[in-house]
């Protein structure tokens, strides 16, 4: 008999294996700029453990505030709190930033350009839990409020250079995490964290993937078995999912022969949506594949059967990849 | 209204009737010009916004984003009308501006947006105040700052469960700068108050607040309340204000049974003479 995979009550790593990992690098992060900005405040919703937010939470406890399950007052609040001067950094699961507390991102927060920035755990399929948890569309959803910059974070370099960087911005974002033991798959020295700009990470002919979140990590090491095989695969990372960096996708587009795209989100409404509106209007007919989410509820599972039955994993780009090649 | 000597020991009643009833009369003027408007609305609360604009608020309209003023959040946006009134009183808005008043690219919109001086949030999507509140009032009392924050919210807006997750923090985050004046005017979109909220003060009290229930058109009775909430701390204040739409005029009184009145053309004229005739306010 096959072994079997449980779903993992709340597990709290991120980690796929093969790469170095780094600790709470979101959290972690918070606590060093907190150091030197006194206007950094923490909230959660009843969450806090399973954001990476408690070291803040520890070192700076007159300034956290946790609020309970109650999203809607989670944004509420950090609205408030951002008109008295200070800068809320808000944790929850994107699911429920996205879903419950949609009208006090875009009415509370961003049409007054308001430096609130949440941060979303559980993006796509890093949960066993079904619907419920797996924030599948919130990107999508997020990029439809004018003004929310909206980020999807690769590993634990990139989470804390974004960190950084949404401090320093003076608008709304939404990040999502990853939390736990982050793996490193860019790095850290000279790092820098830049709204609205793609990074291409690798340079490549005849197939280009363009990735956002973790899917970036998963891109690379297709990009590196492809060459294995004689196909010189370039990889766009896009981590700004608003505003969108469409200068570079059309010029990375140019240069390949086929593309895919590949997001844990659902591919409609996603970045897969995003690129392909972005090539039409440009005029760009390179051929396109997305991978993606399916415009569904998926089941409960563990971690890695969901992502293997939904094709997020290293083999399904590749196998993509190769199918371009014709 | 300066920063520094404000509140005043002790209030002028008759003052501030007479602040109200300058409102109220802004209130018809700016109504005037679209033939519509939330005048029910505008006209019940001014008593209320005349005693905390010219007695309980700290806050100086010729600078409007001082650190430590007191704020006042208007959470039902669309009683803007009375905002607007109090702002025009204030000088903050030019008189004869107020008959652009929902008219287009005016400042004086019909639901609150912050682009407008004197507007501390985006009132209108109901259930948002509070929460604001909150948040303001954190961050407030981390700056040790002396200011307090007054959030106005309505009968039927405590149907927004927002407003509830918010009352929640208040009373654990135990805000005694924060006062949130709960306008019971028994009215809403579709009529009169479609969902029971009674007993309204209970529901406060059981969330942690310091509760007071008084008639909200009657000035020394909002006056003494507002005193009382300063006085009080450790927790955070609500005022149930009962008021009546259309207060003062007589013939709205008597017609403001609906949310969002019309009024026609040839009528406006008799309706400034019943607010000057009549003693709007029961104290």
């Amino acid at each position: 008999m096959a072994e079997r995979s449980f779903t993992q009550a709340m597990g709290r790593d991120e980690a796929t294996g093969g790469r170095a990992t780094v600790d709470a690098p979101f959290g972690n992060t918070l606590v060093e700029i907190a150091k030197t900005r006194s206007d950094i405040v923490g909230l959660t919703a009843d969450l806090g453990k399973y954001t990476d937010i408690l070291p803040f939470r520890d070192a700076h406890p007159e300034r956290f505030f946790n609020v309970g399950m109650a999203e809607q007052n989670l944004v509420a609040v950090a609205a408030g709190l951002a008109r008295t001067g200070l800068v809320p950094f808000a944790t929850t699961y994107g699911v429920f930033a996205s879903r419950r507390a949609f009208d006090f991102i875009a009415i509370a927060c961003a049409h007054s350009n308001l430096p609130v920035k949440i941060v979303a755990g559980l993006p796509g399929l890093t949960t066993g839990y079904g619907g419920t948890h797996q924030a599948i569309e919130d990107t999508g959803l997020m990029r439809l409020i004018p003004d929310l910059v909206v980020i999807d974070p690769c590993d634990a370099t990139e989470i804390a250079a974004a960190t950084r960087t949404a401090a320093a911005h003076p608008g709304p974002v939404y990040m999502r995490l990853l939390r736990g033991k982050v793996p490193v798959v860019f790095e850290p020295e000279g790092f820098e964290f830049t709204i609205g700009k793609a990074r291409l990470v690798r340079e490549g002919t005849d197939v280009g993937f363009i990735s956002t979140g973790f899917m970036t990590e998963r891109a690379l090491d297709a990009a590196a078995a492809l060459e294995k095989r004689g196909i010189s695969a370039g990889v766009l990372h896009v981590p700004t999912l608003k505003p969108f960096d469409e200068e570079a996708v059309i010029r990375f587009a140019s240069s390949v022969e086929h593309l895919v795209t590949a997001e844990n989100h659902v591919v409609r409404g996603g970045l897969g949506s995003l690129v392909a509106e972005t090539l039409f209007d440009a005029g760009v007919t390179t051929r396109l594949q997305r991978i993606g989410l399916p415009d569904r509820y998926i089941e409960c599972g563990s971690v890695p059967t969901l992502q293997k039955r939904y094709g997020l994993m290293m083999d399904d780009l590749v196998a993509a990849a190769t199918r371009g090649q014709t | 209204m300066p920063l520094a000597n404000h509140p005043p020991a002790t209030a002028n009643i008759a003052a501030l009737k007479a602040r109200a009833k300058s409102m109220r009369r802004h209130v018809l003027t700016m109504a005037r010009g679209p033939g519509q408007g939330y005048v029910g609305q505008g006209l019940g609360i001014s008593d209320a916004l005349a005693a905390l604009y010219f007695h309980e608020m700290r806050w100086d309209p010729a600078d409007l984003k001082a650190t430590d003023r007191d704020r006042f959040l208007l959470s039902t946006g669309h009683y803007s009308i009375a905002l607007w009134a109090a702002l025009a009183e204030a000088g903050v808005i030019p008189l004869d501006e107020l008959v652009t008043y929902g008219a287009d690219d005016s400042r004086l919109e019909m639901s609150t947006l912050d682009t407008t001086p004197g507007v501390e949030m985006i009132g209108g999507s109901l259930g948002h105040g509070l929460g604001q509140a909150i948040g303001m009032a954190l961050g407030l009392r981390l700056a040790s700052s002396p200011a307090r924050i007054f959030c106005e919210l309505s009968d039927g807006e405590m149907q927004e469960g927002s407003t509830w997750e918010a009352a929640m923090a208040a009373g654990h985050f135990h805000l005694d700068n924060l006062v949130a004046l709960i306008d019971c005017n028994g009215i809403q979109a579709d009529g009169p108050v479609v969902l029971d909220m009674e007993p309204v003060a209970d529901k406060w009290r059981a969330f942690g607040f310091a509760m007071q229930e008084v008639d909200g058109n009657d000035m020394a009775a909002v006056v003494a309340a507002l005193e009382q909430a300063r006085a009080t701390e450790g927790k955070p204040h609500a005022i149930v204000l009962r008021t009546r739409p259309g207060h003062g005029v007589p013939t709205l009184v008597a017609r403001e049974k609906a949310h969002f009145v019309r009024v026609e053309a040839d009528e406006w004229d008799a309706l400034l003479n019943e607010l000057e005739r009549t003693e709007a306010d029961h104290g």
